[in-house]
């Protein structure tokens, strides 16, 4: 997919969309996350070029877009299935039985956490807390919040995502 | 303007500058608080939490010194001076869990780390840690960088302060650093694993509090409790940087920056820090004399004599090299002008005019580089002539200072108008066509390489022209360590180098490397390298390097400064001002001094200005006439930043930069 597009590519798919965030912000630097945002959302992922076409085109050293982007979590580095799930294991969900799910995810995909599915349905990630306390344990899907889950209710999400073909729209 | 705040530290009542951050506060009330990431001359970062102290009467948590402002503390409800405690238990009790954090992953390697006895985290721990740690989990390790050939790095020591990443990007100039990841994988890393391309990087070896940046040069062959510290002075550039030798027996260990807010703040670049290899290697260690068309070793009493009788008689000029001490020149100028003959400092053919300190130097002192609004750069590349004053050009620059440019359009770390390349534009600046021409409150810097050509006086005497019309100062930014010295003991003469050779039946060399000499004349070479000066020349006394006598140079803004002898010469290599003082007896001119003490007396009676150590003195003179430009465009004067002088060129290091600097050009060209 990304083998595919050369920088010039991604310059010009997102350099109206990039200059629309810088003008929100004071100075370039504010809009790398955005930027990054924007990038995630037409690729599914950010990479090396992407880092570069951000930088070019806030005009701030790549080094500071690649600091972003590996400090946040919700942003996928490498290649992600078609759906995405990102398991809080933090203490509120961790007392509420997420290391239970945790187990029954893995077993279910077959798939350790960081993994991917051999049919490219699935990535499984463990993350820190996604801040939604309130609804322990959660699970975060591409990018919806699942709350109160149980095993149960884990196998049901699973196979309605299944039938789903691509992931949902952020 | 200044808002003074009353603020009381650990009982004591001091008055200060509402503005200042506590830990400033604290040193101005004699209170050292320990800190990581705190830097004075980088941004505050307030990431390693070691520098906690207690605001009473604040949120009853500890807060960071660093980065809360006196101004920022309530007074007491009767209008009572804000108190800070720095050694309640609370503050004790933090910084020792602060401690214990940052020795979760640290991995205790003291005996093998370099760093080992002059290391911020062990000084700390031994006054904050504890005996033992409550962590029983596994400590993280972290991949090593690979930063080039002076940085060696051990990145699972780093404690993540940022300090590297900070200079690199806010001093040097080059963003190329940068802390990645997040939490216990948050690791300082170079993007893409370059290697640093700037010539400052060993400063982030002095920076950094730990052991994950040492020298690579200079790893595993000393510990600091067993070098002799010597506090000098630098003669790579023209800046004078000030430094501390560090010495082990005979040899340099390494070399250090010392801290002088009027110099090089605390800043030193990778040549003056790294140049010590050089020293040890192609070393003049006893006379030669040429027989039959050869170089053969020789001894004291023979060399002399065939220079004295040489010399008897004969047209002598003599050349002052570029990192001659004030002493030996003045020597040399005494034996030679009492012999009837000419001297010259000038050896690039810069020039400069005799006897106007305000035009061969300027008015301006390198600190008025901070306050400028506006900087003119004229006909020269600061960043290769003299990388810590191009640092200092770019603070001013990110505090908001205008930076214009004539001359080749050279990467300077900071963004510049550019007004164009040659003579034409100048003459442009003068006559205010330049559109946003700087306004008043500019410094102008004028280059070597602007005054080389047959016009550099009229290019000058622009130049003065210009400052004068906005109201600003000069600044000559020379390139040679003895320049100012040399011409302010009027070592010159009228007409410049063609005038001083002409006619010359021998030429007495005292260390010009840089000066190609006809075939004809008769060549004494006196210097430390047999570089090109000893290559050319029919007899060699071999003299001390910089680190090896005492000796006076004034900088490029006219500052002199004191050099001290670290380590004695090699072999039967002597002092300069010595030989020459030998030579003068062999030739029955003995000169009038017999110490390098009464030399000292006779040249300050002379020059008085040369007994005021480390001041700046205002210089007078009058404006130079506006002569007739050329048309040729500014050339800089450095080709190569790693070679410019004998000692760097005997270093191996310095020739493995010069190549690596090489080699990432021509990547840049294929990548083009």
């Amino acid at each position: 997919m990304s083998d595919a597009r050369s920088l010039t590519d991604i310059k010009r798919d997102l350099a109206t969309g990039v200059r629309q965030m810088r003008a929100r912000y004071p100075t370039s630097r504010s809009a790398i996350m955005p930027a990054l945002e924007l990038a995630q959302q037409k690729y599914g992922q950010v990479e090396g070029l992407t880092y570069q076409a951000v930088s070019e085109l806030l005009d701030v050293p790549e080094i500071w877009v690649f600091e972003v982007a590996s400090f946040y979590s919700l942003f996928d580095r490498s290649q992600t299935g078609r759906h995405h799930l990102r398991l809080c294991t933090n203490l509120s969900c961790m007392l509420r039985g997420s290391d239970a799910l945790m187990q029954h995810l893995q077993n279910r995909l077959a798939i350790k956490s960081g993994e991917t599915t051999s049919d490219g349905a699935f990535t499984l990630t463990d993350v820190e807390c996604l801040g939604a306390c309130e609804m322990a344990p959660v699970l975060m899907v591409d990018a919806r919040y699942h709350g109160d889950l149980t095993t149960d209710k884990l196998d049901v999400l699973l196979a309605s995502l299944a039938g789903q073909p691509t992931k949902e729209a952020t | 303007m200044s808002d003074l705040r009353k603020i009381n530290i650990d009982g004591t009542e001091i008055e200060v500058d509402g503005a200042m951050t506590l830990i400033q506060a604290c040193e101005e009330a004699g209170v050292e608080i320990p800190r990581f990431c705190y830097h004075e001359r980088l941004t505050i970062a307030g990431n390693c939490r070691m520098c906690l102290v207690e605001v009473v009467g604040g949120p009853p948590k500890p807060a960071a010194s660093c980065a809360m402002q006196v101004r920022d503390l309530r007074p007491g409800p009767e209008g009572q001076a804000p108190v800070v405690k720095t050694n309640s238990p609370m503050v004790k009790k933090a910084r020792e869990g602060v401690m214990e954090f940052m020795l979760i992953n640290h991995p205790l390697d003291c005996p093998i780390c370099d760093q080992g006895g002059e290391c911020d985290l062990q000084d700390q721990a031994m006054a904050y840690g504890l005996s033992g740690s409550r962590f029983k989990e596994a400590k993280r390790s972290v991949d090593d960088l690979d930063l080039g050939p002076l940085v060696a790095t051990t990145m699972t020591r780093c404690i993540s302060c940022t300090r590297c990443v900070r200079f690199t990007s806010e001093v040097a100039g080059i963003t190329q650093m940068g802390q990645t990841g997040r939490g216990e994988d948050a690791e300082i890393t170079s993007y893409l694993n370059q290697t640093l391309d700037s010539n400052m990087q060993g400063n982030i070896i002095d920076l950094c509090p730990v052991g994950a940046l040492t020298s690579k040069p200079y790893a595993f062959t000393a510990r600091p409790w067993e070098l002799t510290k010597t506090e000098t002075i630098d003669v790579m550039d023209a800046l004078g940087s000030n430094i501390r030798v560090d010495t082990k027996g005979r040899e340099v260990k390494r070399i250090l920056p010392r801290n002088n807010d009027g110099v090089n703040e605390e800043w030193i670049s990778d040549k003056t820090r790294f140049v010590w290899d050089g020293l040890r290697r192609q070393r003049l260690d006893r006379p030669y004399v040429r027989e039959n068309g050869k170089l053969r070793p020789s001894n004291w009493g023979e060399a002399l004599g065939k220079a004295a009788e040489a010399m008897k008689g004969k047209k002598v000029t003599g050349l002052i090299g570029d990192l001659v001490p004030v002493e030996a020149a003045y020597a040399l100028k005494q034996l030679v002008t009492g012999l009837g003959g000419k001297v010259e400092c000038r050896t690039d053919n810069v020039r400069l005019p005799l006897d106007n300190r305000a035009a061969y130097v300027g008015t301006a002192s390198i600190e008025d580089i901070d306050n400028a609004k506006a900087i003119m750069l004229i006909g020269t590349d600061p960043r290769n002539e003299s990388p810590v004053l191009n640092a200092r050009i770019r603070t001013a620059w990110s505090n908001g200072a205008n930076i214009g440019l004539i001359g080749q359009p050279v990467d300077l770390t900071y963004e510049y108008a550019h007004l164009g390349t040659d003579r034409a534009a100048l003459d442009a600046l003068l006559k205010g066509e330049t559109a946003g021409a700087l306004g008043k409150d500019t410094l102008v810097i004028v280059g070597q390489g602007a005054l080389r050509e047959a016009d550099g006086l009229a290019v000058l005497a622009h130049a003065q022209k210009f400052a004068e019309m906005t109201e600003s100062k000069l600044l000559v930014l020379h390139t040679a360590a003895s320049r100012v010295g040399a011409m302010d003991i009027g070592a010159a003469t009228l007409g410049g180098m063609e005038a001083a050779l002409e006619g010359a039946e021998v030429i007495y060399n005292l260390g010009a490397d840089e000066v190609e000499i006809d075939a004809g004349a008769f060549v004494i070479y006196q210097g430390s390298h047999g570089d090109r000066g000893a290559h050319r020349a029919d007899i060699v006394l071999p003299g001390a390097a910089y680190t090896e006598e005492n000796g006076l140079f004034v900088n490029t803004e006219g500052r002199p400064q004191l050099a001290m002898r670290a380590g004695f010469a090699p072999g039967e290599a002597k002092e300069n001002w010595a030989i020459l003082r030998a030579l003068s007896a062999e030739l029955d001119a003995t000169l009038q001094f017999d110490s390098l003490a009464q030399l000292r007396s006779a040249l300050v009676a002379e020059v008085p200005h040369l007994a005021k150590i480390d001041e700046v003195p205002v210089n007078e003179g009058e404006a130079l006439e506006l002569g007739k430009l050329g048309k040729a465009a500014f050339l800089t004067v450095i080709k190569d930043f790693y070679l410019t002088n004998p000692i760097a060129r005997a270093s191996e290091l310095m020739a493995e930069l010069s190549a690596n600097v090489m080699a990432r050009g021509n990547e840049k060209i294929a990548a083009e």
